[in-house]
């Protein structure tokens, strides 16, 4: 455990919590209920207990996941917007030896990057991929995002999404679980004690399957953006349990380790 | 030697390519300087087919040409196309077996040669460009007969294919003996 | 007799950069490039520690160079001009974020789909930084299959030395035709200049950071800033040309590449003719070779600029020389290229 950040200094008290080694003590700037900062700290952990700290190259792009490489001390490539998956594939066949994540949004991921998303899930790309699924663009002001719910208001969808002009909410989870490729794809939320603890389990599991050279791992995980939303963050986890997992169930899609 | 250029032109299939790479690897092989340029696109997938081989003492600057020293015409577009445009004294090789024989100008050195009736004989109708190249190398005072056939046999080595040199070299004497 | 090839343009390009250390190499097949792309697929395997990868698109392929660069590594892409434009958003994000990387444009006829004749088109995209911000690319335009190689083999020193994107810009008849080719040597690993500020995972440093991007207008200055002082470096230490008789001749044309040797069989033409024209190829079209043209343009009243597009270099050419020298051009556009013969009856008109 990290001694970086500790409350309480004294010399016969044992500290219980702290800052994984992987990070630093810069502020997140996240607002307020957002879950990108729990998902970041688990991917530290989960690089502490793995021991991994020194072998890792991390890959983020732009919207809310822009900063990764302020948070962690690690090294960290800041890829074009939706192009993670191909840059994450170009460090990894350059260093093979070496533990390369991609942490991607939603627009990222299932819209401006699908075709180098998928396609590095069906190369079986020994990679891990954080997909973190809010339902919209965060960062540049709460636009539709492919993953946008039905009737879902946005500030392109004032109206709410209709399927009609707009098609329906992206499932590229299961999509990517009908490859051959992929080996681990997973659908996480980050809300509750025990919902974090198990998405900690899928986040250490996608980095040991690329350790043990088992191909790629796709971990999707359902984040809260109350500000977007338009939500306190309580009435936002209460949107992520009540409407977001309607469409987007949680749990192990495909398991192949 | 000087600049020494041949356009090469048939269907797709006739070995146009080929023989024209083996032109400029027989050039090479004498140290000479040489390029080859094919005709590339849609048209090596069954459409006509043509390429030039240059063959040089000095350096060549371009590699395509206004007026060939020769032509290797193998089906009656090639010689439509470029027939016109040999230079003055310069040599067309006609495939009779397909082409009609030239008319139009007086001043070039037509070989008329029935490729496919040649390489039928052979029993292998993939080396009529061999048969052709034979021919070409009997009107061209700087490149011997043995010269081209040494370029083949580098060629189709390099090529993995050395199990065809014996036919084509059968089809380069052909070719040269068949030449008038 | 020395050691030669008869090898392709796109053959001898790839066998090159393979020489050169390149072992990642990453592209998507497009016409007049294909056999870059196929003589990769066979001979980047056999060599130690080589990635060849098929990419998913034109995108793919220069992101994966983009991941392959952040980790240090020698590597390449290839395409032809409609791949090029298709790369440009990445070509964008290797300046801004200071990587060597090496990309090939075989140009072909445009806009659009265009054809895929020989074309160069391109050169605005090329010297002019073709996608969004401000930045220049080392252009590099061969003439001669050999010269292909050479550039090619050069192109990742330079690319490492200053920390840039290279670029090839050759055009389908120099991709296609075959010339002998003198390969180079081997480059050994320790030849290669070590790169502390790679992402390879942090060991016994600080993390390493790789990215384009600064908030607040100062630090993404300094950034700019700083990479202009490499240009001005490279503008003062790598630029290359040849001229080809410009002691006295009655007048200059002024080519790059395919057009350039081209002109070279002009001047032979020209020369049975009692006529002596001079050649100056920009061998870096970018940085542009203007001083040494500027000097060249006292010589003589016209330096007549030739090129396979509507006329591009000329404006180069025309910021180049001094004011009273006349600055006219001969293009051929669409994929057609032009003879000896067409380029000495353009000649004409000025002599």
């Amino acid at each position: 455990m990290s001694d970086k950040v500790t409350s309480v200094k004294k010399k016969d008290m044992t500290k219980v919590v702290g800052r994984p080694d992987s990070m630093n003590d810069t502020q997140f700037s996240y607002c307020p209920g957002c879950h990108h900062g729990i998902i970041n700290r688990l991917i530290g952990e989960a690089i502490d207990e793995l021991g991994i700290q020194e072998e890792t190259i991390g890959t983020a792009p732009v919207g809310c996941s822009v900063f990764l490489y302020k948070w962690f001390d690690i090294d960290v490539v800041q890829p074009p917007h939706g192009r993670v998956s191909a840059v994450a594939t170009g460090i990894k066949r350059a260093k093979p030896k070496k533990t390369v994540f991609a942490y991607q949004g939603d627009g990222d991921f299932a819209s401006i990057g699908t075709n180098n998303s998928v396609h590095a899930a069906n190369r079986g790309e020994n990679i891990t991929v954080f997909f973190i699924n809010n339902t919209l663009y965060g960062m540049t002001g709460g636009e539709m995002a492919p993953t946008t719910l039905i009737g879902q208001k946005t500030t392109t969808t004032p109206g709410g999404r209709k399927a009609k002009d707009f098609g329906y909410p992206i499932k590229m989870s299961e999509m990517l679980a009908r490859l051959d490729g992929p080996t681990y794809i997973t659908r996480q939320a980050v809300y509750d004690v025990p919902r974090i603890k198990s998405a900690k389990r899928a986040i250490v599991k996608g980095f040991k399957n690329q350790i043990e050279e088992k191909g790629y791992s796709l971990i999707e995980i359902l984040s809260a953006c109350p500000i977007n939303w338009g939500l306190d963050p309580v009435e936002a986890v209460e949107r992520i349990k009540s409407e977001v997992e309607t469409v987007y169930p949680l749990g192990d899609i495909i398991d192949r380790g | 030697m000087r600049e020494y250029s041949t356009v090469i032109s048939g269907f797709g299939g006739q070995g146009v390519i080929l023989a024209g790479k083996i032109l400029a690897r027989t050039g090479m092989e004498r140290g000479l300087e040489v390029t080859w340029l094919p005709s590339y696109g849609p048209e090596m997938r069954g459409g006509t087919a043509n390429c030039t081989a240059i063959i040089s003492s000095k350096l060549i600057g371009s590699p395509i040409v206004d007026s060939p020293s020769a032509l290797i015409a193998m089906n009656p577009p090639s010689l439509d196309k470029f027939e016109t445009r040999v230079q003055e004294n310069g040599l067309i090789v006609v495939n009779s077996s397909l082409v009609d024989e030239p008319k139009g100008r007086d001043n070039i050195k037509v070989v008329n040669v029935p490729l496919n009736e040649i390489a039928k004989e052979i029993g292998n109708q993939k080396v009529i460009n061999m048969v052709a190249l034979g021919a070409w190398a009997k009107f061209v005072e700087e490149i011997s007969l043995q010269d081209v056939i040494k370029g083949m046999e580098m060629t189709l080595t390099d090529m993995g294919k050395e199990r065809f040199i014996g036919s084509n070299r059968e089809a380069l004497e052909k070719g040269f003996g068949h030449a008038e | 007799m020395v050691d030669k090839q008869l090898m392709r343009g796109n053959e001898a390009i790839a066998e090159s950069a393979i020489r050169a250390g390149c072992r990642n190499y990453f592209a998507y097949p497009i016409t007049p490039q294909a056999e870059l792309l196929q003589w990769m697929a066979v001979h980047m395997p056999e060599a130690e520690g080589g990635t060849f990868l098929q990419a998913e698109s034109e995108i793919g392929a220069i992101n994966m160079v983009y991941g392959a660069a952040s980790a240090g590594e020698r590597t390449m892409t290839s395409s032809s001009s409609p791949g090029v434009s298709l790369k440009q958003e990445g070509i964008s994000y290797l300046a801004g974020a200071d990587l060597p990387a090496v990309v090939v444009n075989i140009m072909r006829g445009g806009p659009g789909l265009g054809n895929i004749q020989p074309a160069q088109g391109d050169y605005f995209q090329a010297t002019k930084g073709g996608g969004h911000g401000d930045y220049r690319i080392i252009t590099l335009a061969p003439s001669t299959v050999p010269e292909a190689s050479r550039l090619t083999y050069d192109a990742f020193d330079l690319a490492d030395a200053y920390r840039t994107p290279v670029m090839i810009l050759a055009d389908g008849m120099i991709g296609q035709m075959m010339e002998p080719v003198e390969l180079p040597e081997r480059k050994p690993p320790e030849e290669i200049p070590p790169k502390p500020w790679a992402t390879t995972g942090a060991k016994g440093r600080e993390g390493n950071v790789i990215k384009s991007f600064a908030l607040g207008g100062e630090n993404l200055k300094a950034m700019n800033v700083a990479r202009f002082e490499r240009y001005e470096k490279i503008e003062e230490k790598e630029v290359r040309y040849e001229e080809v008789n410009t002691d006295n001749p009655d007048i200059i044309l002024a080519a790059f590449g395919t057009v350039a040797r081209i002109v070279k069989s002009t001047i032979r033409l020209a020369e049975e003719e009692g006529l002596e024209i001079g050649l100056f190829r920009p061998v870096t079209v970018w940085p542009f070779p203007a001083a040494r043209l500027n000097e060249l343009s006292a010589e003589v009243d016209t330096v007549l600029t030739v090129e396979m597009n509507a006329g591009q270099m000329v404006e180069d050419v025309k910021l180049a020389v001094r004011p009273e020298t006349e600055t006219p051009f001969y293009g051929e556009v669409g994929g057609v290229v032009p003879t000896p013969g067409n380029i000495l009856e353009e000649v004409k008109k000025y002599v």
